[in-house]
């Protein structure tokens, strides 16, 4: 008798029913949580950097620390063209990391566990990838499809192969991540389900999966965010430094 | 307390889950439609809000901190690196004059030792002089005495046994006689003690 542990993904609304024309954009839970997330972002960076002190305190500490972070990130995978693009990958990591995190606190929502939000994500990435690359190189970005030093009788092969791979990225991108959240908390609920169906007696090895589960997933929620942002960096890297 | 309260929320959440159950009808939430609009009007909209905010006032705020406090470090650290100099300058100075002192307290003593020496020197030479001028006067004064000894000893001798004989006798012998005989006694006496 383990409750269904899908019941956890189910949006609902929050409050009226709110329409523009015939799409229904109703304040939902998920919406909620986007907010909260947004917010706590803003809340912690803010304070971050509000004083400036030689020394810093713990949350100007975190603040610089995450900026450093993803500075290096950026700069170690796509180099330093892609500096103006830092504050949409800061903004993308923390985002991503908000939302994974915040899905760890019990009875809370994952946004990033719905694979409408990822996609949305990873299809913005993909068409904004796809736009700087043949802005910087014009119809020379199509040499990426076309790699060196490959022999002439193949090459349709590995075009067609090529172009099948850029093309699936947005899907890879976002299905990697809604796939680990949702796993990871599915597993999550069935363990807690065994928990309450074994009861006080046996419960107790399902209970200790769970705790460990729990230390997993968080550091999958970090893991799972990082590769997020990095790989957004890697394909703003083949847009902005053509090297096929 | 907290057992207390952790046993609770397992079994609400027991009851709880049981009610849901009942009314979920399976299959992945994700792939319902009826809120995708909703949420990817929600995400536009947050997300949005939340790149502009970060990258138009905080991100710069952030970047400015870093930049500030790099350069304030840089800054301390070239000050002490000059300090470090300016110091290692003053050592040297320091170690210069000490070397210079020492050269000069080392030429003192030489000058003093040489100056010394040489008052000894001649010091020495006048004592010399004067102790040899003494041992002159006193080797004269001992030859003149040494030389006019044996005539004094000779009269001593006569005028003795002059005496003597007076006593002895009791009459006068002649002077020049007990002389002859003294002399010749001397001589024959100095032979012996001086070897001639």
């Amino acid at each position: 008798m383990a409750a269904n542990p899908m019941t956890q993904f189910e949006v609902y609304r929050i409050g009226p029913e709110i329409k523009i024309g015939t799409f229904d954009i109703s304040f939902t839970n998920a919406s909620l949580f986007m907010v909260i997330s947004s917010l706590a972002i803003l809340v912690v960076f803010n304070l971050g950097s509000k004083k400036n002190s030689l020394l810093p305190d713990k949350l100007q500490l975190l603040a610089e620390l995450s900026y450093s972070f993803v500075s290096k990130m950026i700069s170690d995978t796509a180099g330093t063209k892609a500096k103006p693009y830092f504050s949409f990958i800061f903004s993308l990591f923390m985002f991503v990391l908000f939302c994974n995190m915040f899905g760890m606190i019990p009875y809370t929502f994952t946004v990033t566990s719905h694979i409408i939000v990822t996609f949305v994500l990873a299809g913005f990435i993909f068409i904004g990838v796809t736009i700087i690359g043949f802005l910087k190189h014009g119809f020379g970005y199509l040499k990426l499809f076309v790699p060196s030093g490959v022999p002439l009788v193949l090459l349709p092969l590995i075009v067609v192969i090529e172009i099948i791979s850029y093309l699936s990225r947005p899907v890879s991108l976002s299905v990697r991540l809604f796939a680990n959240m949702m796993a990871g908390h599915t597993m999550m609920k069935v363990f807690g389900g065994f928990v309450v169906s074994l009861g006080i007696v046996g419960g107790w090895l399902p209970l200790s999966f769970s705790v460990a589960l729990t230390g997993l997933e968080i550091l999958v929620a970090f893991l799972q965010a990082y590769v997020f942002a990095i790989l957004t960096c890697i394909y703003l890297n083949d847009a902005l430094n053509l090297h096929h | 307390m907290i057992k207390k309260i952790f046993f609770q929320f397992i079994f609400f959440n027991f009851l709880f889950v049981k009610e849901v159950f009942a009314a979920e009808s399976g299959g992945m939430p994700q792939l319902n439609p009826e809120f995708w609009i909703s949420q990817i009007f929600w995400l536009t909209l947050t997300f949005g809000i939340m790149y502009i905010v970060l990258s138009k006032l905080i991100l710069p705020k952030i970047s400015a901190n870093l930049e500030l406090r790099k350069s304030q470090i840089q800054e301390n650290i070239e000050a002490a690196e000059k300090q470090r100099e300016s110091s290692e300058s003053k050592l040297k100075e320091y170690e210069e004059i000490i070397l210079k002192s020492k050269l000069k307290a080392k030429n003192i003593f030489k000058d003093a030792r040489e100056k010394a020496l040489k008052d000894i020197n001649s010091k020495k030479e006048i004592l010399d002089k004067q102790i040899d001028e003494e041992i002159n006067n006193a080797e004269k004064e001992i030859e003149t005495l040494r030389k006019s000894a044996p005539k004094k000893i000779n009269k001593i001798a006569i005028e003795t046994s002059t005496e003597l004989l007076k006593k002895l006798i009791g009459a006068e012998v002649n002077n020049s006689s007990i002389s002859a005989i003294v002399d010749d006694l001397a001589k024959r006496e100095r032979e012996k003690y001086y070897g001639s």
